[in-house]
């Protein structure tokens, strides 16, 4: 009963998403203010019948009814609560069911909060938004239904992969989709910019508070999904530039790019034509990541079981939206690429370099995830496209972009005076060449990525600041709170996200050129040493836990003769789907990891123990999670909350200051 | 001119979106790989037999006339699947077989059970031969032409649509090329 | 990130995770140089049967022998480019996980460079068109003077 009421209530959503899509259209066109206000209830009416889909497919799981198909093909009765109610979102069906649901969430947030908001642009942007989610409930109720039954009523489920089966996965993909949804926003206001033929300063403002909440929210996806795979796959590793991985990354460099190019929109009335276009790009790619992991062109020999006609509909969903979009945009937006006038040295010209750079990354890692594609299409040959092409590309096109973070927010608007700021950056300099000679003395071996790597970080960090401080004026005597409190919070938290960056590269580096392994064989009793650690094999036990066997490797970890703490790690066995997984162990220190991980041994009585000691992994978690916060903190900026009138500037402000 | 740059955003995503329908509408696998060794001499290679007393399989056997080599295993379940189809194959055509990676005793057992339809069988317990032929899994089925050559491979069990449409087609091509 | 790797997995077909071990104890030189290049060399070679994953991640069978047979390879001292042409040979460029460059992988190659220049053009030519129209017109005092006063408000408004 309940499932159908969550069939229908699917089925409504989608009428009401239609509706949405169309009659505000129509009244911006007639300038019919009842009509346009049509979008504000259906907004409503369609969050609130996803809202009852949703629990309904939830309450399915949670009281696990069998005789429906998607709960008996991904859950089970002995599964733990929360892995009942994540198991929602665990599958096809069900993670798309969320992403409807998050985009009408969005959608009735523009509804609720965009006050300030010209009626007509707000009459389009939520038709807009309705018109996507029709396109996705539409795609739901033809090829996806959640909602089916299953007859006969199986006595029990198949039960959710046991990888999946984890507490970091439970928030990873409403994260994911909050970000790669969130972007839908700045879509719908590029396209209604777009239809409208005007933008101005006071749009930026707008666009700007949805596209860092989707930004900050895709991130903390991004960043709990990488560290998911570093601790339950037991390979250690934490990026892989695999396909699925890279369709994720590429909303988020367009993303960053839009965060920075809508500051010029907003504050110099320019790169209006360009920002519009990476909002559709941002989305397109937030669109394409879905597309490319639900259609199996690109994924592995074990994609054919893949439903063609999803990965068809999917794919004239991104035709039409994407390419409607962007038809739109050959169209209109010659005739507004106006702009103000513009020199190469200022703010302005520094985030334009910002942007290039950004772009360039972004279109690398497109093409070179989408390469072996077109080069099957096109000659019937196979490549590989791995780590190796990604590292020789992406990285030396960042390095000048991380450069440039450390001079860009000194730059005055307009014009500004570059010998100025490298005299401000003259101590930067000095540290970021103080550490690149430490690093080079102190490391076993010459390498010089290390050595470029940590160098940057230090100078983007010193650099942010300096920054920082001189617009606080930390060196001044009185009043320093007052003028912390004073400053705009979007300048906090664009510090803070850049000391993020600075900081997530010293993880990265850490990791990748330091990373120690140690693999042995061993028997209770056997030791293994590796960076000043002596690791000894207690005992094997089993435990069980309420889904699956495990056996438990206990390993004391020794520093100095002396005993510092335990490690644990599992080998477990799922019975329901036959499934064994491991369990990693790690002692997690500010300055590094120690990760251990069993597999089968060599006899019934040997494991083999592979250890790892992985230098500063901690610092990418905690730059990541820098960066989420400088979004959230900036995102809470009076300026940039909708409707809110513009602060008055306040006396402490610095001239070359703005975010 | 600058109408063209802003034209250039949707050319691109068209070009993009048409390699993605590419292998959507053609129905084709994207995970099939071709064999590299298409058209090249067979490796060398001197198996030693499964069946004592028996012939094993040499580079050299595989040459003068146009035959089919089959890489299986008893423990491998879609070599079970294509089986009926090969013996139904090895009627009319010359196929020798390979082990791979296999307790000689126990393809012994699996052959007595399910029928040997291999002329000569070569046993590769170490994999090396597989790997020099670029094997990347069990069952893969080649067909060499009269010089030796290989002129074809299929990764994955033999259906009956793949002996109708892919391999009795080059075979018959094949013979009739020769003569 | 593999999380939807994962899930795209789960709806092909249920594919049994194993666990992962990848490279064994009793696989591994004593010679920590040669060790080192071996690692580096299985980084950049495909595992075919798991296709996302490198030889050195996989503990697939086939990942295995491949590694034996490298180590063979670097042990009677083999050069890294005779070893790739040695697995090419065999499995195509497909194995390579660093595409070589040739005529079909140049645009792939030339595409971080090919983007820059594009950018640079594009942005270059919108800023020379943005300057024409404004600057050959000289300003009037009363312009100036306008123009310095909004300049100062907008200076505040930061």
């Amino acid at each position: 009963m309940i499932i159908e009421l969550g069939h229908h209530a699917l089925v409504l959503a989608f009428l009401v998403a239609l509706l949405q899509g169309t009659v505000p259209l129509v009244g911006a066109a007639r300038r019919d203010l009842a009509l346009m206000e049509l979008g504000r209830s259906a907004a409503l009416v369609q969050l609130l019948a996803l809202a009852g889909a949703f629990a309904a497919l939830t309450h399915a799981y949670v009281t696990s009814d069998f005789s429906v198909l998607n709960v008996a093909e991904n859950s089970h009765s002995m599964k733990p609560m929360l892995y009942k109610v994540t198991g929602v979102w665990g599958n096809h069906e069900g993670s798309m069911l969320l992403w409807v649901l998050v985009l009408a969430a969005f959608g009735l947030a523009v509804a609720l909060r965009g006050h300030g908001l010209p009626a007509v642009l707000k009459a389009r942007v939520l038709a807009i938004q309705g018109l996507l989610g029709a396109g996705f409930l539409g795609f739901i109720l033809l090829t996806s239904n959640p909602f089916l039954r299953l007859d006969p009523v199986p006595a029990d489920g198949r039960d959710l992969n046991p990888l999946l089966q984890d507490p970091g996965l439970a928030f990873h993909p409403p994260m994911l989709y909050l970000g790669y949804v969130g972007f839908s926003v700045a879509f719908s206001f590029s396209v209604a910019a777009l239809i409208e033929g005007r933008v101005d300063p006071a749009w930026a403002r707008w666009v700007r508070p949805w596209t860092l909440a989707a930004w900050s929210a895709l991130t903390a996806g991004i960043a709990l999904g990488s560290w998911w795979a570093y601790y339950e796959l037991g390979w250690g590793g934490w990026w892989y530039w695999d396909p699925v991985e890279n369709a994720s990354f590429m909303p988020w460099l367009a993303g960053t790019a839009l965060l920075h190019s809508a500051i010029v929109v907003e504050k110099r009335d320019a790169l209006k034509s360009w920002t519009i276009l990476l909002a559709i790009i941002a989305f397109g790619f937030s669109l394409m990541g879905t597309f490319l992991v639900r259609s199996g062109v690109l994924t592995s020999v074990h994609a054919f079981a893949v439903d063609p006609d999803r990965g068809l509909y999917i794919l004239v969903l991104l035709a039409v939206t994407i390419g409607g979009a962007l038809a739109l945009f050959a169209f209109r937006a010659p005739a507004m690429a106006q702009g103000s006038l513009f020199r190469p040295i200022s703010r302005e010209g520094g985030l334009v370099a910002n942007n290039l750079l950004l772009a360039t990354a972004t279109a690398t890692v497109c093409v070179g995830t989408l390469y072996p594609l077109f080069l099957d299409a096109a000659t019937g040959e196979k490549v590989s496209v791995g780590p190796p092409f990604f590292h020789a590309t992406f990285v030396p096109v960042m390095l000048p972009a991380v450069l440039l973070a450390g001079i860009g927010p000194m730059l005055a608007w307009k014009r500004a005076d570059l010998e100025g700021v490298f005299t401000r950056l003259r101590f930067a300099a000095l540290v970021a060449g103080a550490v690149a000679l430490l690093t080079w003395l102190l490391q076993h071996g010459h390498h010089p990525g290390p050595v470029i790597g940590l160098a940057l970080a230090a100078w983007l960090a010193a650099s942010t600041l300096i920054e920082w401080t001189g617009r606080v004026g930390l060196f001044r005597r009185r009043g320093i709170v007052a003028r912390i409190i004073g400053l705009p919070r979007s300048a906090h938290g664009m510090t803070l996200a850049h000391l993020g960056l600075a900081v997530f590269i010293c993880g990265a580096v850490g990791d990748s050129f330091w990373r120690r392994e140690v693999v042995v064989d061993a028997t209770p009793g056997a030791v293994a040493e590796l960076a000043g650690y002596r690791v000894v094999l207690e005992d094997i036990r089993s435990g069980n836990g309420p889904n699956y066997e495990a056996e438990v490797v206990r390993l004391r970890v020794e520093r100095d003769g002396e005993a510092i703490g335990e490690l644990r790690p599992e080998r477990r066995f799922y019975p329901v789907q036959g499934t064994r997984t491991t369990e990693a162990a790690i002692r997690s220190r500010p300055l590094g990891d120690l990760y251990a991980a069993v597999g089968e041994g060599r006899t019934p009585e040997h494991r083999t123990l592979r250890l790892w000691h992985a230098p500063l992994v901690p610092w990418i978690w905690a730059g990541a999670l820098m960066m989420v916060t400088g979004g959230l903190v900036s995102l809470s900026d009076r300026r940039l909350r909708v409707g809110a009138p513009r602060r008055t500037p306040g006396p402490v402000t610095q001239p070359a200051g703005g975010d | 001119m600058a109408r063209v740059v802003f034209l250039l955003p949707l050319v691109l995503f068209a070009v993009v979106a048409g390699y993605f329908a590419v292998p959507l509408l053609t129905g084709r696998d994207p995970g099939e790989l071709p064999s590299a060794l298409i058209d090249r001499p067979v490796p060398d290679m001197a198996l030693p037999p499964l069946f004592e007393g028996a012939p094993g399989l040499a580079s050299d056997d595989l040459r003068g006339g146009v035959t089919l080599v089959n890489f299986f295993a008893s423990w491998c379940l879609p070599c079970r699947a294509e089986h009926p189809v090969l013996t139904r194959l090895a009627k009319s055509e010359t196929l020798h077989g390979i082990s791979y990676k296999d307790d000689p005793a126990r393809t012994r057992a699996w052959l007595a059970e399910l029928g040997d339809p291999f002329e000569r069988i070569g046993t590769d317990t170490s994999g090396r031969t597989a790997i020099e032929w670029g094997v990347y899994g069990v069952p893969e089925t080649y067909i060499i032409d009269r010089d030796g050559r290989i002129r074809y491979r299929h990764a994955g069990p033999v259906t009956r649509a793949v002996l109708e449409d892919e391999i009795l087609p080059l075979l018959r091509s094949l013979r009739e090329a020769a003569s | 990130m593999r999380f939807l790797a994962i899930v795209a997995f789960l709806l092909l077909a249920p594919l049994a995770a194993a666990p992962v071990h990848a490279v064994q104890p009793d696989e591994i030189f004593a010679d920590s140089g040669l060790e080192q290049r071996a690692r580096e060399i299985f980084r950049g070679v495909r595992c075919l049967v798991c296709q996302n994953q490198s030889i050195d991640d996989s503990d697939a069978a086939l990942a295995q022998d491949l590694r034996t047979l490298i180590r063979e390879r670097l042990v009677a001292g083999e050069s890294d480019e005779q070893i790739h042409r040695f697995l090419v040979a065999r499995y195509g460029e497909f194995v390579l996980l660093d595409p070589p460059f040739r005529p079909g992988t140049w645009l792939l190659w030339a595409s971080p460079v090919l983007a820059l220049l594009a950018g640079i053009a594009i942005a270059w030519a919108a800023l020379r068109r943005r300057r024409s129209p404004v600057e050959p017109a000289a300003l009037s005092d009363d312009e100036r003077a306008r123009l310095a006063a909004l300049a100062a408000s907008d200076e505040e408004g930061q």
